[in-house]
This record gives structure tokens, sequence and C-alpha cells, in this order.
């Protein structure tokens, strides 16, 4: 058991911050660690990419000249200054890495200190010898910790690439203050909302709006409102130039944002109740609309939030990825390596065609992951024993299943429709033919769903026959399926290992050839699985 | 029909524990029933086989009638439950979530459930996760006391509450069982089972140790003395009479029912300033109940 203050010791408002963070660190050591590694290694692994995919500067020349042509992928993935390995990795993952270095932030921030406090814990912990803002410096501490482990390990690892040391510590520290500025927000965010959720829906607004500016400002060309940009803490990142003549003051503004956050963050803290926030929760209905009268209406309302939030990233990335499908061949059309590893995971049609199916691809990929999502809130329910009070009505187990399933195949059919129109009406008002292409894409679309309904199959199957490791089970089967996808044929594993993801059996569209026996079979796998699993549930005990 | 519940050596256990170890349980149609026992004694997971939620390994279980695994969806039309740690949607308000349970029971009367709300004092437009415990209780105890169901099936319902609404509770469940009602009250809170029910069955180690009126156990049990004497008295080593303390003048003990005449008379003898005679407090009989074990493997007394 750890001491927080000696006793009899007069504490001061941080007596105890050391243990809390010691604390903080111990809870989050794999999440963290798991986080900080991604980040780095996606960075590292697209310098080390782009060296091996454009070895020659005409190659990184035209890229260039492509992408900063395109403003479609101005606005996914930022400005590029230069056209060396180094600018074309602040361009490719600047951003990105800025977005989930804020991510980490965020996470942590609010884990730290509004979850607690909402679940309780902090009020057991400011019963010890704790001061009143230890909480609060152990949890930006532990966030802060987190950015800057990111900072220091790229600041290492860009030079092994070939990178140039000042501009990868340009880059790296960049990615770390972004990190930083959100560690302020989100410090802010935790202190206006009474609940962890509210709190992290803030912080993820703001980083959604961050991303949103950044993108029209980025886009706009020297015509357009570009000015944008500066406001947002992701753009920060490549206006400090790394690998093209460093302008360092730019990193003293997420530094100045992370300051004025947390300095706002402790003023509040300092004038508020433990347990409240700035803004009310807002009251419910006295009593229940005509929706909520069965399971399916339930299920549908403790989903409607998640599906809305899914609903709108689909409508934006798929918009934004089927605009950037024009002038695609061009850009891949620098690099020939590139182009072979395109037309394979596509199928064998023209480039865009490849690009638009491998787009579809990861529409049903994503989607599968919202399904397993869904199926999985059962066993939520179940072992938080709000499933008890449905069950203890007249509601039998096979009705209340089917409720969570009919939202999870609801719900992901309409995702995919939704990545498929967006990505066809974003291809086709930027080309012409918008109609054609809106319908082309959402059949292209649809054609996934029997794959994620595979997986779907899979999740429930745990859940009635496993369901103590149904969790893990249906993520892992979900992960497996992905890195078949994405990785299979570069990693160049056999056909028999290809051909266990569902997704394999599916049509690459649009320009793959299409057949209705593999998905007829892969609908009646899913069903079969979905019944084992039913007929599993209906055995089993509950809780 | 006789009895709304009927359990016949019952048994369940979760891998290696065992829960339940031939448990028997008779509930009377229109009785209040406790079902009292300390945690981890099963009373949860009874009711949890009750529901049908749980699958019995062996023995009988038969509810209003029914097989409680077989017939579950239609036996819940005919009850209510409250269970002990009461967990709500987080997003969904108290109104919502009475009328949703009542509706998933099949429909709940909207002048009693308005009345209920205002006699617990419920703010129902709250989302559930700004509920304290006790107001999460009063949301569940709302939508079971809201419907019509003939059983009521009350798993520790007044954890939580404060002493006002507890006894808001028993007010409630008096009236219940005027109304002709069957409940099953699970419960530690001894006074809470005295003050209510009408039989009441003590369970231990998934395994009924006691079941009868209150008045059947005490009949079994000792009364408690606590006098003031004028003069020294010797009970020391006197048949029926145990834990003896004598304090100067206070003499304090517990006495067999045979014995007492004889005890009494001793008392009168040495001069009674005050005298207090009292049967056991459920409390204390519990107390006795679960305590054999303890001092049997302790110090024995």
């Amino acid at each position: 058991m750890t001491v927080l203050a000696r006793p009899g010791r007069a504490g001061t408002g941080l007596t105890g911050t050391g243990p809390l963070v010691k604390l903080a660190v111990r809870r989050d050591r794999y999440g963290l660690a798991a986080a900080v590694y991604v980040i780095v290694v996606g960075v590292a692994g697209t310098a080390y990419t782009l060296k091996r995919l454009y070895p020659t500067e005409a190659g990184r020349n035209a890229l260039a000249t492509t992408a900063a042509a395109n403003p479609a992928l101005r606005f996914l993935y930022g400005r590029l200054d230069g056209s060396s390995i180094g600018s074309l990795t602040a361009w490719r993952y600047g951003v990105w890495a800025g977005i989930f270095a804020a991510l980490i932030a965020i996470f942590v921030v609010i884990r730290h200190t509004r979850s607690d406090e909402e679940a309780g814990r902090l009020e057991l912990v400011g019963s010890a010898a704790v001061g009143r803002q230890a909480a609060l410096v152990a949890a930006l501490s532990t966030a802060a910790a987190g950015v800057l482990a990111t900072s220091v390990l790229l600041c290492l690892v860009l030079p092994l690439t070939g990178l140039g040391p000042s501009g990868s510590a340009a880059l790296a520290l960049g990615i770390g203050c972004c990190g930083l500025a959100f560690t302020g927000i989100t410090a802010v965010a935790a202190q206006l909302s009474p609940t962890a959720r509210g709190a992290r829906g803030i912080a993820l607004g703001v980083l959604a709006v961050a991303f949103m500016v950044r993108g029209v400002g980025d886009s706009a060309g020297a015509s357009g409102p570009s000015w944008l940009s500066w406001l947002s803490p992701l753009a920060w990142i490549q206006l400090a130039r790394p690998f093209a003549g460093m302008r360092w003051w730019v990193l003293a503004l997420p530094l100045a944002v992370a300051a004025a956050g947390t300095g706002l963050a402790f003023l509040i803290a300092d004038r508020r109740d433990l347990g409240a926030g700035l803004l009310p929760d807002r009251p419910g209905r006295a009593t229940a609309s005509a929706l909520l009268r069965d399971p399916f209406g339930l299920a549908w309302r403790l989903q409607r939030a998640a599906l809305a939030g899914w609903v709108t990233g689909y409508v934006f990335l798929f918009a934004v990825c089927g605009a950037a499908a024009k002038g695609i061949g061009q850009l891949f059309g620098t690099s020939s390596a590139l182009e072979r590893e395109f037309t394979r995971i596509g199928g064998q049609a023209a480039i865009t065609n490849a690009y638009l199916a491998a787009l579809m691809l990861l529409a049903g990929l994503a989607a599968a992951g919202y399904a397993v999502s869904v199926i999985l809130r059962m066993r939520t329910e179940e072992t938080g024993n709000q499933a008890e009070l449905v069950l203890a009505t007249a509601t039998g187990r096979i009705r209340w299943a089917l409720s969570h399933i009919a939202v999870a195949v609801a719900g992901s059919a309409l995702l995919l429709a939704v990545a498929g129109l967006a990505t066809g009406l974003g291809y086709g008002l930027r080309t012409g033919s918008a109609g054609t292409w809106a319908a082309t894409m959402t059949g292209a679309a649809l054609a996934q769903l029997p794959p994620v309904l595979i997986l779907a199959g899979v999740a429930i199957a745990a859940f009635g026959l496993w369901p103590r490791a149904c969790v893990p089970a249906a993520w892992t089967a979900l992960g497996l399926v992905v890195v078949i996808d994405l990785f299979g044929q570069v990693l160049q594993l056999s056909h028999w290992v290809l051909d266990l993801s569902p997704f394999t059996h599916a049509p690459r569209l649009p320009g793959g050839p299409v057949s209705a026996t593999p998905l007829l079979w892969l609908c009646a796998l899913a069903l079969a699985a979905a019944a084992a699993g039913l007929a599993g549930l209906r055995r089993r005990d509950i809780g | 029909m006789a009895n709304a519940i009927e359990i016949g050596a019952l048994h369940k256990s979760f891998g290696r524990t065992t829960a339940l170890d031939g448990l028997d349980l008779e509930v009377r149609a229109g009785e209040v029933h406790a079902f009292l026992g300390p945690n981890g004694a099963g009373k949860t997971t009874t009711i949890r086989i009750l529901l049908g939620l749980l699958r019995k390994d062996r023995g009988e279980a038969v509810l209003l009638g029914g097989d409680p695994w077989h017939d579950a969806v239609g036996l819940h039309r005919r009850l209510a439950y409250v269970p002990g740690d009461v967990t709500l949607w987080p997003g969904l308000s108290g109104g919502e979530i009475i009328d949703l349970l009542g509706r998933l029971r099949g429909g709940l009367d909207p002048k009693r459930r308005q009345a209920l709300t205002e006699r617990f004092d419920l703010d129902p437009t709250k989302k559930a996760r700004a509920y304290s415990k006790g107001n999460r209780q009063k949301v569940a105890l709302i939508a079971a006391l809201a419907s019509d169901a003939e059983l009521l099936l009350l798993d520790e319902p007044t954890a939580g509450l404060d002493p006002l609404m507890e006894a808001t509770f028993r007010d409630c469940v008096t009236e219940e069982r005027h109304e002709g009602r069957t409940i099953l009250l699970s419960s530690h809170i001894l006074a809470e089972a005295e003050a209510l029910s009408d039989r009441v069955t003590i369970i231990r180690a998934g395994r009924a140790v006691e079941t009868g009126t209150l008045a059947e156990m005490r009949h079994l049990t000792r009364d408690l003395i606590d006098a003031e004497l004028a003069g020294p008295v010797s009970l020391d080593g006197l048949p029926g009479v145990h834990d003896l303390v004598t304090d100067g003048p206070h003499v304090r003990c517990e006495v067999d029912h045979a014995a007492l005449d004889d005890v009494l008379g001793r008392l009168h003898q040495a001069g009674v300033r005050t005298l207090t005679c009292r049967p056991p407090t459920l409390e204390e009989l519990f107390l006795r109940h679960y305590s054999t074990e303890r001092n049997v493997a302790g110090a024995p007394r």
C-alpha cells in the first residue's frame, strides 16, 4: 500500500501528486505504451515506405505536384512544403499523428479526472492526505508524459530512417506539442461537464472542429481562406515547416494553448464542488415516448447516438476520399511500386477502380467493427445487470438478443450505403455523372454486407456459446480479418489463409466480376453462426 | 392454488462453488415471506433461478404453478422483480425506465405510477446516471409496485433508501398484501422482515435452516432478561440459564422458556427494582444462527 503523505505534516494543494502519477501510469501502462508505439511506428514506417516507393527526386517531385494540386488530399493530409522524404512524411502523417497524440491526451486526462470523479474514486482518494489539485496535476502529468515520450522516441527513431535530425526534431516536437495543447483543452472540458462522457464529447468535438477548420484552410489554396489553418492546433505541426526551413516559433502556439487550458482548468477546479460541472446535466423526459415500448425500442435508444456518430464520420470521410479519387491515377503513376501494390489490393481493373474498391473494403472492415461493437453491447448489458431487468419482464432471451442484432444488421447496412453514396457523390460531383456513380458505389458498398454479417455472426456465436471470452474472441476475429485483408498480400500469406477472411470472397467493386454464389454462402454461414449463438444463449445462465 | 413458490432440494453450483445445497422454500399465495440470510447465502441465486435467468442443477422449483425456466416469458407477465443492485441505463431518465419496464411487463397503471412517484419523492426527469443508489432503487421499486403483478420478488429492496423512504416502502408492502399479492422479500435487514412478514425462511450456505412464523421460531428460543435487584441472587449453574452477566445489582441473562418461572421466582425473592423480559429480536435470532458455526470453530461459550 502506497503511503500518500506522511501524517502530521501540513500538506499543500499538490500533496500526494507523486503517488497519484504512479497510480495513473500503472493503470495506463499497456494502453499508453501501445498508443505511443502506434504513432512512432506509423510515422517512422511512413518515412521508410516513402523512401522505398519514391527513390528518385523526379518521382517525388511528381508526387508533390499532384498532391499539391488535389484539394481533397490537402483536406485529408494537410499542406506539403518541399518534396524531400522528410517533407512527404510530414505531409502524409503530420496531421494524423497529431490527431493520435490528441486522442491520447483526451482519453488519459478524462480517465483520470472526470471518470474517476464520476465513479466516486476521486472522493476516496480525496479523503486521503491528498491536495485539492493533486489529481488534476497527476492526470495532466501522465498525459504530458505520454505525448512527450512520443516526441522523444520519434526524435531518436526518425533519423534512423535517414531523415535529417533537426527536421525530425521539429516534426516530433510538433506532434508532441499538439498532444500538449489537447491536454490543456481536455483539462478544461473535464471541468465543464459533470459526466466523463460529456467531457469526452466536448474534447473530441474540439478535435473534430480543429480537423475541419484545418482541412478547409489547407484545401483552400492561395485565393481562399487559408489563414483558417492558423486557428487549428492540428495545422501547427505542418506550419512549423519541418524539413522545409523550420519555423520553430510556431511551436510556441500549442504550448500557449496548453498553458492557458491548464490555468483555466485549475481556476475552475478551485471554484467548483466535487462531482459538479459548469454545464448542467440536461434533464430527460418524465415519461417514455411511444417508441420506447419493447426491446427493439430500447436497443435503438441505446445505440442511436453511436450510430449517428458513425454515420457522420462515414459521410465526411468517404465523401472526401471519394473526391480524392479524381486524379488518383497520376498520383500513383509516379511510383511503379505503389501502383503495383494498389492494383494488387484493389483488383485487376484501372487504378481508380482499384482505389474505390479498396475504399469499399475499408468501409466494410469499419462497418464490421461497428457491428461487432453493437453485438458485444449485449455482454455489457449482461454483466452490468441491465439485461436482468429486461429479462425479468415478459421479454424472452431470443427477442432481447434479436433487438440488438437488428440494430447491428440495419446499422452496418446503413453505414455501407452511406459510404457508397458519399464516395460516389464525392467522386461523381468532381468528374460528372454524379447520379450514376452514386448508384454504382452504393451497390459496390452493399456487396460488402455479407462479410460484415459473418463477423457479426461470429460475435453472436461467441456471446451465446462462450460468454466469458466473447469480447476478446470477437475482436480478435475482426483483428485477424483486418490483418489478412490489409496486409495479407504484402505479407505473401498463402491462399488458404487469405480465404479465411470473408472479405476475400466479396466482389471487388467497381470493376470486378460479381457472382451471387459466394455472397449467398456468406449469408448462410452468418445465419448459421447467429443461430448457434442464439441456441447457446437459450441454454446458458445469464449473468 | 395454495403456493406461489415451491422449491424442494434445489441445487445450483457455479464451477466448484456450491451456491444452493438442497434448498427448500415454500411461499404461500397472499403472504409476505421474508427470505433472510447473510451475503453469499444464496438468496439472489434462488431468485435468479425463479426468474429463469439461471438453470437449476437439480431439485424442484415451481413458480405460480409453472416451470420458471421453460415458462419464463408467460410467468414474467404475472410477476415483478426488484434486483438487489439496481443498475439502470445511464442515458435514460427515471420516468422513461419506469414506463419501459412497465410496458415490457405488459402495461402499468399510470395513476399508480404517478402516486408512487410522488410518495417516493422521485424526480422522474433526471437521467439515471445522476441518481444516487437510493434513487435507482426507487425507480425499480416504483416500476414493480405500479404493475398489477400477482407476485413481487424483491431482492433487498430497501438497500440505499433513507429511513423515511423505508417507512414509505413498508406502507406500500402492507397495502400490496391487503390487495392479496404475494411478496417474497429477501433481506438482511431484520427489522424490516420482522415488521412486514407473515413467515420467515432463514437460509445459510445454500440451505434453509429455519422456516415458519416468527412466533413459531421464538417458541424454540430463549427470552432475554435484564434486571436491577435489591439484593444478591444466585442464578449460576441453574439449568436453562445462559450467558449470565452479574454486575453489582445488575443481572443480564438468557433463559429457556422452561426455566422462566424458576428464574423469575428467584429474582422476585431478591427484590426487583427494574425488570425487562422480552423475546429476542430477529436480529438476535439471526446472530445465533449464524454465529453457531463461528462459535464451534472458535472458543465455545
